[in-house]
C-alpha cells in the first residue's frame, strides 16, 4: 500500500500550497475599516477575470421576536423592490445587462446580498448596494405583491414538504426562549400581518454601515476595492444599533418529544442535543471536538452511519449527523434518519441513541480520526475552487461575531482534537434529558378522499 | 432557479464538517479553457483542460448508460451505477470508502436519462492520487454487483420512490415525462418503477455493466493540476480498466404530441405544481442558439424574464417560475414550471399560457434581444471561472460530441443572432397547440 502515512503527506502538500496553509502572517485577505464602522474584506483570486461581491448585515431571524417572525427575510425580498433613485427591478436589470448573477439569502444571524460578475463591473454593484443600504423605497403596492410571493415560498419550502415541516416544529420545541426557535421564513400568521411600517422599522434599525460587512473575492486589487468602498459606502453615516440581548436558553428539564402528522409516505426522525458553538464555548476545543464527532458518525461512506446503520444492519435508508459551529448562539447537534421499509421506528431511534452512547463509552479509533481530519483538510483545498464559496466563508465568520482569521486556524484546530476530547463532549452533551425528538408520522395520501383534518388547510 | 433563497435549516448529508474558507492567494494565471482532446488505444475519448492553480484534479467518466438504456427493467441503469462503489475487485463497500476518504478523495456516482457518471475529485499529491485512481479504476472496471448489495440498494430505491410520492413537484415531473415521452425510453423515471426494480437480478446488472461501461461508449473529462503527460498516463490507466466494447445504439426519435393535453393529479398540498411543455431539441440542434437565447427572454433569464415579470412581479402568483430547454440525445423537453396556491391554479395556468402564446406569436424585439445577449455574453466568464464549471461544460461537450471549439465560439454564436432568426426558430419549434400541461395538487 502506498498510503501508509497519508497524514504526513497531507501536511506536506498543504505546506507547499501557494502562500502556505498556516502562514497567517502573510494571509492574503486584506481587511479595511471605513470611518463609519463598515468592515471591508478583500481576497484576491486571479484565476478568472470575475469577482464575487457580498454585503452582509448582522441581522436575521435570530434577532426577531414573536409577531414579526420572518421579517428579516421579508425585508430581504423588498430590497429588490426599488430605491428612490432606482425603481423596482432596476437593480436586477442593471446587473443582468452586465452579465452578472445576483441574489440574496437570510439566515438566523445574517442577511446577505451578492453579485457575481466580470471584475470590471464591481463598482456598479457596490454603487447599487450602497444606494439600497440608505434609500429603500418600500412602496405599498410592491409590498402587497411581494408578500404574496413570500407566502408562496413558504408553501413551497415548508407547508408542502413533510420533512421540512417536521424540522420546523422540532426546532420550535427544542428552543423555549432562544430566538433560534423562530423559523427563518417566519410563521404564516405573522407573514400575513406584516405592514410596510414593520419593514421600514426593521430596515432603519439594522441596515447601517456599522452593522455591515463587504466581502469581495476575485480578480481585484485590494487597495482599489478599498477606494471604491470608501467612495460609495464611506459617506453613509453610522447609526446607533439596537442592543442585542443575550436571550440565553433556559435550562432544559427533561426530554421533549413530539409527533408531526402530515400527508406523507415515509417516516422521518430528528433528534437534537443543545451544544455550544465557537462563539459560546467556554473551552475552545469543544466545538472542534463536536465537529469531529459529527464526522465520525456521518463524514462520508466510511463513517459509522453509512457503514453500520445503512449497509451492515440495514436499519435506515439514510441517516445523518449535523452540527454547525458557526452561529452566534448555542446550536443543535442534530441526528436524522429515514428508516428502511418495515423497520420498527423504536429500533431506529435506539440505534441512533446507541451510536451516541458508543462515543461516550469508547474512544474513536485512530483510523477514524485520521479520515475525518484528512477530509477536512482536503475539502479546504476543494473549497478554493469557488470564489463564491470563499466569500461565503469569510462573511459567515464575521457576521456571527467571529474573525475571518479563524478560517486560517480551522484545519489546525480540527487536527488537534484527541479521542479523549470527542469522548468528553459526547459525555457532556449527548444526554437523553437534554434532547428533543421528533417523528414525522405519515398520514395516508388519498387524493380522491382527503381526510377531514385537511379541509381547513386548503382554504 | 430559485430567487431570494432562504438558508435551509434542515440537516443534510455532508453537514457534519462545516468548512471555513481557506485564505491563500492564488497567483497562478488563469487556465485557458482550450480543450485538449485525444483518444486512448481502446477508443475512450479524452477531454483535458489543465488548471494548475490548485493541487487538485477532477476526473469525470460519463457513459451512455442512463435510464434510456433500462430496457424492460426501469431502474436498472441507476442501480448499476449506484452499486459500482458497493464492492469491486477484492474490496467491499467499507474498504472502498475508507481508501478514498483517508486520502480526502470524493467519489460520487449519478445516473439520469442519458448519462451515467462517475466523478472523482482528489488532491494531486502523488501517493493519494494513486490511491484514489486505483480505487476508481477498480470500481468502474470490476464491480462485484452482489445479491446482497442489490437487495439493499433496491430497498433504498423503493423508499426513494415512496418519498417522491409525497412530493407534488416530483409527481408532476414524473407525470410530465410519462405523458410527453409515452412509448419512448425517456418516459419512466431514472429511479425506476416498483415493478421494474422488483425484477432486477445480479445477472441483469452485470450484463448492463459489461455492455455499457466500455471505452467506446464513454468519455473521460479531466480538469486540474496535471500536465499533458500526466493526463495521458492517467487516461490510459483508466481506459485500460475498460473493455473496448461498442457505442450504444442511437435512441428512437421523439415526436411532438398530436394535440394539446391537460392532466390533473389530485394531491393534498397547499400549492399546485404546474408543468407545461413538449419535446424540444437535441444537443447539437441547429436551432440551439436561437432557441436558447429566445428562451432566456421568455423564462430562462431569472428576474428579468417575461414569465418572471408576468407571474411573480406583476401578480405575486409564485415564488419560482421558469422555462428551459433541456437538450438531450433524443429531443429533451421544452418545459415551463411554477407552483402556486391551489385557489390560483387556473389563473396561473392562464397567465403562463398567455405569456408563451404572445411570445411565440410576436417574439422579442431588438432591445430585448440585446439585453439577453448582453447577459449571456457578459456572464460567460462566470461559467468557466472554476474547475468544476469547466468540467461540467467539457464533459457535456464530449458526451454529446459537440465541436471542440464550442466554448471558444459560444459568445460569437450568441452575438450573431438577430430578432428575426430567434423569433422564426421559436415559432417553428414551440407549438402552444400541442402543449402537455400537468397540474398536481388540490382536491377538486
Amino acid at each position: 500500500m502506498k498510503h501508509q502515512t497519508p497524514w504526513i503527506s497531507l501536511l506536506l502538500v498543504l505546506l507547499l500550497l501557494p502562500g502556505g496553509l498556516w502562514a497567517t502572517e502573510s494571509s492574503p485577505v486584506h481587511e479595511f475599516m471605513l470611518d463609519n464602522g463598515m468592515k471591508v474584506l478583500v481576497l484576491p483570486d486571479r484565476r478568472a477575470p470575475v469577482v464575487a461581491s457580498m454585503v452582509w448585515y448582522r441581522v436575521g431571524s435570530g434577532h426577531e421576536h414573536g409577531g414579526i417572525t420572518g421579517i428579516s427575510h421579508a425585508l430581504e425580498h423588498m430590497m429588490f423592490k426599488g430605491t428612490h433613485a432606482h425603481p423596482a427591478g432596476e437593480f436586477s436589470r442593471i446587473i443582468a445587462s452586465l452579465g452578472g448573477r445576483e441574489n440574496a439569502f437570510t439566515s438566523r444571524d445574517y442577511t446577505a446580498y451578492f453579485q457575481q460578475l466580470a471584475a470590471e463591473h464591481l463598482e456598479t454593484a457596490l454603487k447599487l448596494e450602497a444606494d439600497r443600504m440608505q434609500h429603500l423605497a418600500l412602496p405599498e403596492d410592491e409590498f402587497i405583491q411581494e408578500m404574496r410571493v413570500v407566502r408562496e415560498e413558504r408553501r413551497l419550502r415548508t407547508e408542502d414538504n413533510p420533512n421540512a415541516l417536521t424540522f420546523e416544529h422540532f426546532n420550535a420545541v427544542a428552543w423555549l426562549n432562544s430566538p433560534y426557535g423562530i423559523p427563518i421564513i417566519g410563521w404564516m400568521g405573522d407573514i400575513d400581518e406584516y405592514t410596510v411600517a414593520d419593514l421600514r422599522d426593521w430596515y432603519d434599525r439594522w441596515y447601517a454601515p456599522n452593522n455591515a460587512i463587504l466581502v469581495v473575492v476575485g480578480d481585484v486589487e485590494p487597495e482599489a476595492v478599498h477606494h471604491l468602498a470608501s467612495t460609495h459606502f464611506g459617506p453613509i453615516p453610522a447609526r446607533d444599533l439596537p442592543v442585542v440581548k443575550s436571550r440565553t436558553e433556559t435550562p432544559q428539564r427533561g426530554e421533549r418529544r413530539i409527533t408531526v402528522r402530515a400527508p406523507a409516505q415515509v417516516p422521518y426522525l430528528l433528534m437534537g442535543y443543545k451544544v455550544p458553538v465557537i462563539m459560546t464555548a467556554e473551552e475552545d476545543w469543544v466545538p472542534y471536538a463536536l465537529q469531529v464527532a459529527a464526522g465520525v458518525l456521518n463524514g462520508g461512506q466510511s463513517a459509522r452511519f453509512a457503514r453500520e446503520l445503512v449497509r451492515e444492519r440495514e436499519l435506515v435508508a439514510s441517516a445523518s449527523a449535523g452540527y454547525n459551529p458557526l452561529s452566534r448562539l448555542d446550536n443543535l447537534f442534530v441526528l436524522s434518519a429515514t428508516p428502511s421499509a418495515g423497520v420498527d421506528r423504536a429500533e431506529v431511534e435506539a440505534a441512533l441513541t446507541e451510536s451516541l452512547e458508543r462515543l461516550k463509552d469508547e474512544p474513536v479509533s485512530a483510523a477514524e480520526l485520521e479520515r475525518v481530519k484528512a477530509q477536512v483538510v482536503a475539502r479546504e483545498v476543494y473549497r478554493r475552487d469557488s470564489i463564491m464559496g470563499q466569500a461565503m466563508g469569510l462573511g459567515m465568520l464575521e457576521s456571527v461575531g467571529l474573525s475571518w482569521q479563524l478560517g486560517d486556524e480551522f484545519a489546525e484546530r480540527i487536527r488537534a482534537v484527541t479521542p479523549e476530547q470527542v469522548q468528553a463532549v459526547a459525555r457532556r452533551y449527548f444526554d437523553v434529558d437534554q434532547r428533543t425528538v421528533a417523528w414525522l408520522d405519515p398520514l395516508p395520501i388519498d387524493p380522491d378522499n382527503p381526510p377531514g383534518y385537511f379541509d381547513g388547510h386548503l382554504r | 432557479m430559485l430567487n431570494m433563497t432562504t438558508f435551509s435549516s434542515l440537516p443534510r448529508p455532508g453537514w457534519g464538517l462545516c468548512l471555513l474558507a481557506l485564505l491563500v492567494t492564488l497567483t497562478t494565471p488563469a487556465a485557458a479553457t482550450t480543450v485538449q482532446h485525444w483518444e486512448t488505444d481502446n477508443g475512450l475519448q479524452v477531454y483535458f483542460v489543465p488548471s494548475p492553480a490548485l493541487p487538485m484534479v477532477d476526473i469525470r467518466l460519463v457513459f451512455n448508460a442512463g435510464s434510456a438504456r433500462d430496457g424492460d427493467h426501469p431502474g436498472l441503469a441507476r442501480l448499476t451505477n449506484t452499486l459500482l462503489r458497493d464492492g469491486a475487485g477484492d474490496w467491499d463497500a467499507d474498504t472502498i470508502a475508507q481508501r478514498l476518504e483517508e486520502v480526502g478523495a470524493q467519489l460520487s456516482t449519478s445516473s439520469e436519462r442519458d448519462m451515467a457518471i462517475l466523478n472523482l475529485r482528489t488532491l494531486t499529491e502523488p501517493d493519494w492520487l494513486e490511491t484514489a485512481v486505483e480505487t476508481l479504476v477498480t470500481v468502474v472496471g470490476q464491480p462485484t454487483l452482489t445479491q446482497r448489495g442489490l437487495d439493499r440498494t433496491r430497498r433504498q430505491a423503493l423508499v426513494a420512490l415512496q418519498a417522491q410520492q409525497q412530493n407534488p413537484g416530483a409527481i408532476a415531473r414524473r407525470t410530465f415525462f410519462e405523458t410527453v415521452y409515452a412509448g419512448h425510453p425517456y418516459a419512466h423515471p431514472p429511479l425506476g418503477t416498483e415493478a421494474g426494480l422488483a425484477g432486477i437480478t445480479p445477472a441483469h446488472l452485470s450484463t448492463f455493466h459489461q455492455t455499457y461501461y466500455v471505452a467506446r461508449n464513454g468519455i473521460l473529462a479531466l480538469v486540474g493540476g496535471l500536465d499533458r503527460d500526466q493526463a495521458e498516463a492517467l487516461a490510459e490507466r483508466i481506459a485500460a480498466a475498460l473493455p473496448e466494447g461498442e457505442p450504444a445504439p442511437a435512441l428512437p426519435q421523439v415526436a411532438l404530441p398530436e394535440a394539446e393535453q391537460t392532466i390533473r393529479v389530485h394531491f393534498p398540498s397547499e400549492q399546485v405544481h404546474i408543468f407545461m411543455g413538449h419535446p424540444g431539441m437535441i444537443r447539437g440542434d441547429e436551432d440551439y442558439f436561437p432557441l436558447y437565447v429566445g428562451n432566456h427572454r421568455l423564462g430562462g433569464g431569472g428576474f428579468t424574464s417575461r414569465l418572471m415579470d408576468e407571474v411573480r412581479t406583476q401578480r405575486g402568483l409564485a415564488y419560482s417560475v421558469y422555462s428551459h430547454f433541456s437538450p438531450m440525445a433524443a429531443a429533451g423537453p421544452f418545459l415551463m414550471g411554477m407552483q402556486t396556491q391551489v385557489t390560483q391554479a387556473d389563473e396561473a395556468v392562464a397567465v403562463m399560457r398567455q405569456t408563451l402564446e404572445t411570445f411565440v406569436a410576436s417574439g422579442l424585439d431588438e432591445d430585448e434581444l440585446k439585453a439577453a445577449q448582453a447577459n449571456i455574453v457578459g456572464g460567460f466568464p462566470l461559467r468557466t471561472a472554476s474547475n468544476s464549471g469547466i468540467l461540467d461544460h467539457v464533459a457535456m461537450m464530449g458526451f454529446y460530441r459537440l465541436p471542440l471549439d464550442y466554448l471558444d465560439t459560444f459568445t460569437d454564436q450568441v452575438e450573431a443572432l438577430d430578432p428575426v432568426t430567434v423569433n422564426e426558430a421559436f415559432a417553428r419549434r414551440v407549438d402552444p397547440t400541442r402543449l402537455v400541461t400537468v397540474i398536481v395538487g388540490g382536491t377538486d
